[in-house]
C-alpha cells in the first residue's frame, strides 16, 4: 500500500458549521495514509457570490489559493466541499484560455507557475484509495444501519467539469458505505438541489427542496441522510426543525460520511464528532444494533436449519445404503463404505448444531 | 403573464450575454427540459427556459431585472440536461453579472446576501457565518433571520464569534478592490496583451 501525499483546501465552513467533517475527514485519511499538506494562509474561494458576481473576479480567489499552494509546492489538492471543488474547478478551467487567464492576473498579480488539480475528498476514497481496503478497515461494521446517500447537486455535475461517476445517479457514496457494512436504499433524490444556497435569504426554499428529500428518506426506511456537502448538511440538519413544522414527521441524523467511516474504522469518538450534528445520532445506532442482532439471530437460525436438512439429508442415504446391504451381495462391500463416509459427515454437521 | 414585444431586440444585449456566458443561445430550441427540472421554478417570475427565449429576442429589461436570474440556485441541473449541451446555468450566471452591473436586482434579499459575504471575505480573507449573518441583517433590515436557530446551533460550538483572519487579507481585499476598479475588463486586458504582442514583435524585429 503506497501512501497518498497530497495538499489539502478546507474550505471556510470547515472552521465553523461543518468543524465536524473537517474533523472526520483528517482522521480517516490518516488511517488510511493520505497525507494532507494544508494550503497556508488559504483564502476564501468565493463560493456563490463571488461567480454570481463575476467569473474574473471568482477565478482571482481560486487563482490566489493555488499561487499559496505553489509556495508550499503544492500542485495537486483535494477538497472536502463540493461548492469549493467546483469554484476552484472551473477556474482552473477557464484559466486555460489566455485572455481569461490575463484577467485574471490582472487581478492576483501573481501568475501561477505550477500545474494545478483539485479533486474531492470522496473522489480520492473511492479512486485512489478504493472500497477494498476501506472494507479491509471497518473494525466496528455499520450492518443493521440504513442508509440514503445524499450527493448533492453539485457533487457530480456538470458533468464536463466535474468528471466523477454518474451526473445523474451517482453510486461512489453508495459503493463506500455498503464497504461500511451499512444497507445501501434505493434513492431517487441523490442529486436533487436541497436550495442549501438561498436558506438565509429565502424562508420558502429550504422547507420545500430540503423537506422533500427528507421526506423521501423517511419514506423508502433510512435511519439517516448520508451527505458529502456542508451546506446540503447544515440545510438537512440544522433547518430540519423549521422543515418538520412544514411536514416530516420524524427525526432523521445527517452525518457527513467520513463520521460515519471514523465510527466504522473504530477511531475515537472525538474523531467522529458526531455530537457536533444538531439531530441526535445515537437512536439510529441503537437501532443499528438492534437490528444486527436480529440479522445475526436470523443468520444463525438459517445455519442451524441448513445443518439440521443435511443431518436428516445424510441420516435418509445411510439408511438407504443399509436396505442396499441387506437387499443385494453384489458390490455391497463397496457401498457400505460410501454410506459409512456419508454418515461420519452428518454427524460432523450434527456437532456443529 | 406580460405580452413581450418581439420586434424591439436588443442585439447588443443578446451578444453581451454569449460573450459574458461563452454560450450561444441561439442554439436553444425551447424543448423545456431545463424548466422541467429545474427545482427553484417555483420561485421564478419567468422560468429558465422563457429567460432563455427573452434572451434570444433580445429583451434586456424583462431579462435583467427579473428575479428568476437571482433565484437560480446555480444547481446546474438545468445545464446538465440540455439536450443542445447548452451551458444554461452558465447563462444565468451570466445574467447576473451583467444585472449586478447594470444595478439590477430582482430580488434583494438575494443580492444583500451576496454583498454580505463578499464583505466578509474582503475584511477577512475567509468567510465568517455570524459576521456574513450580522452584515446581511444589517443590508436588510431582516434583524430577526434565523434567531430561533441559535439555540441548536450555538451550544455546538459551530459558529466561532471571531472570524478566522488571514495572514493575507490585504492581499484578497485588493483583489476585490482591482475589480472594482475595472482591472479585470476583457476589453481593457485584450488591448494590454495587444500591445505586448506588438512590442514583443518589435524587440524580436
Ligand atoms: S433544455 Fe436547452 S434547448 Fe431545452 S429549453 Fe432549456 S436551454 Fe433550451
Ligand atoms: S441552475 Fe438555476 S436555472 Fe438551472 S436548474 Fe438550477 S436553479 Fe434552475
Amino acid at each position: 500500500m503506497s501512501s497518498i501525499n497530497v495538499g489539502y483546501f478546507p474550505g471556510c465552513s470547515g472552521l465553523g458549521t461543518s468543524m465536524e467533517y473537517e474533523r472526520s475527514t483528517r482522521a480517516v485519511c490518516r488511517e488510511l495514509g493520505i497525507g494532507l499538506r494544508e494550503i497556508p494562509d488559504w483564502n476564501c474561494c468565493g463560493s456563490t457570490p463571488a461567480h454570481s458576481t463575476d467569473s474574473a473576479l471568482s477565478a482571482a480567489l481560486a487563482s490566489r489559493v493555488f499561487a499559496q499552494g505553489e509556495n508550499a509546492g503544492i500542485g495537486d489538492v483535494i477538497t472536502p466541499c463540493p461548492s469549493c471543488l467546483k469554484n476552484l474547478r472551473v477556474a482552473l478551467e477557464h484559466m486555460e484560455d489566455p485572455l481569461f487567464s490575463a484577467r485574471v492576473e490582472a487581478l492576483t498579480e501573481r501568475p501561477l507557475k505550477m500545474q494545478h488539480s483539485i479533486r474531492s475528498v470522496l473522489q480520492v476514497m473511492v479512486e485512489d484509495v478504493g472500497t477494498e481496503r476501506i472494507r479491509g478497515r471497518v473494525r466496528r461494521s455499520l450492518k443493521g444501519l440504513k442508509v440514503v446517500p445524499y450527493y448533492g447537486c453539485l457533487m457530480t455535475r456538470p458533468e464536463k467539469v466535474m468528471r466523477f461517476d454518474d451526473p445523474e445517479n451517482p453510486v461512489a457514496l453508495d459503493r463506500l458505505l455498503e464497504a461500511l457494512g451499512a444497507e445501501v436504499l434505493p434513492f431517487p433524490l441523490k442529486t436533487d438541489c436541497c436550495g442549501g444556497s438561498f436558506s438565509i435569504p429565502s424562508r420558502k426554499v429550504t422547507p420545500r427542496l430540503a423537506g422533500r428529500i427528507l421526506d423521501m428518506a423517511g419514506e423508502v426506511g433510512a435511519d439517516l441522510v448520508v451527505v458529502a456537502c456542508p451546506l446540503c448538511q447544515m440545510n438537512l440538519d440544522l433547518r430540519q426543525g423549521q422543515i418538520r413544522a412544514g411536514g416530516i414527521d420524524r427525526v432523521l441524523p445527517v452525518p457527513y460520511f467520513t463520521q460515519l467511516m471514523a465510527r466504522a474504522f473504530a477511531l475515537p469518538e472525538a474523531d467522529a464528532a458526531f455530537n457536533k450534528l444538531v439531530e441526535d445520532i445515537e437512536p439510529a445506532f441503537a437501532c443499528m444494533q438492534r437490528r444486527a442482532a436480529d440479522i445475526e439471530a436470523e443468520e444463525r437460525k438459517a445455519a442451524a436449519a441448513e445443518a439440521e436438512k443435511a443431518r436428516l439429508a445424510a441420516e435418509r442415504a445411510a439408511k438407504a445404503a443399509e436396505k442396499a446391504k441387506d437387499a443385494g451381495p453384489d458390490g455391497a462391500g463397496a457401498k457400505s463404505a460410501g454410506a459409512k463416509k456419508t454418515k461420519g459427515k452428518a454427524d460432523a454437521g450434527g456437532g456443529d448444531v | 403573464m406580460e405580452t413581450v414585444c418581439l420586434n424591439r431586440s436588443d442585439d447588443a444585449f443578446v451578444k453581451a450575454v454569449e460573450d459574458e456566458s461563452g454560450q450561444r443561445v441561439s442554439r436553444c430550441y425551447q424543448c423545456g427540459n431545463c424548466t422541467a427540472g429545474c427545482p427553484m421554478s417555483f420561485t421564478f417570475d419567468y422560468s429558465v427556459s422563457r429567460i432563455m427565449r427573452l434572451i434570444q429576442a433580445g429583451q434586456k429589461e424583462q431579462v435583467l431585472s427579473s428575479g428568476a436570474v437571482w433565484l437560480c440556485a446555480g444547481c446546474e441541473t438545468c445545464t446538465q440536461r440540455c439536450p443542445n449541451e447548452i451551458n444554461v446555468a452558465g447563462v444565468m450566471d451570466a445574467c447576473r453579472h451583467i444585472a449586478g452591473r447594470e444595478r439590477k436586482f430582482g430580488a434583494r434579499a438575494v443580492s444583500a446576501f451576496f454583498k454580505a459575504f463578499m464583505d466578509s471575505v474582503r475584511f477577512n480573507g475567509r468567510s465568517h457565518e455570524v459576521g456574513t449573518m450580522a452584515l446581511y441583517m444589517l443590508y436588510t433590515g431582516r434583524v430577526w433571520t434565523d434567531v430561533e436557530l441559535a439555540p441548536k446551533i450555538l451550544p455546538k460550538g459551530k459558529m466561532p464569534l471571531l472570524p478566522h483572519r488571514i495572514a493575507g487579507r490585504r492581499e484578497v481585499a485588493e483583489i476585490i478592490s482591482r475589480f472594482k476598479q475595472g482591472l479585470s475588463d476583457p476589453d481593457l486586458v485584450r488591448a494590454g496583451l495587444d500591445a505586448q504582442g506588438k512590442s514583443a514583435k518589435e524587440a524580436v524585429s
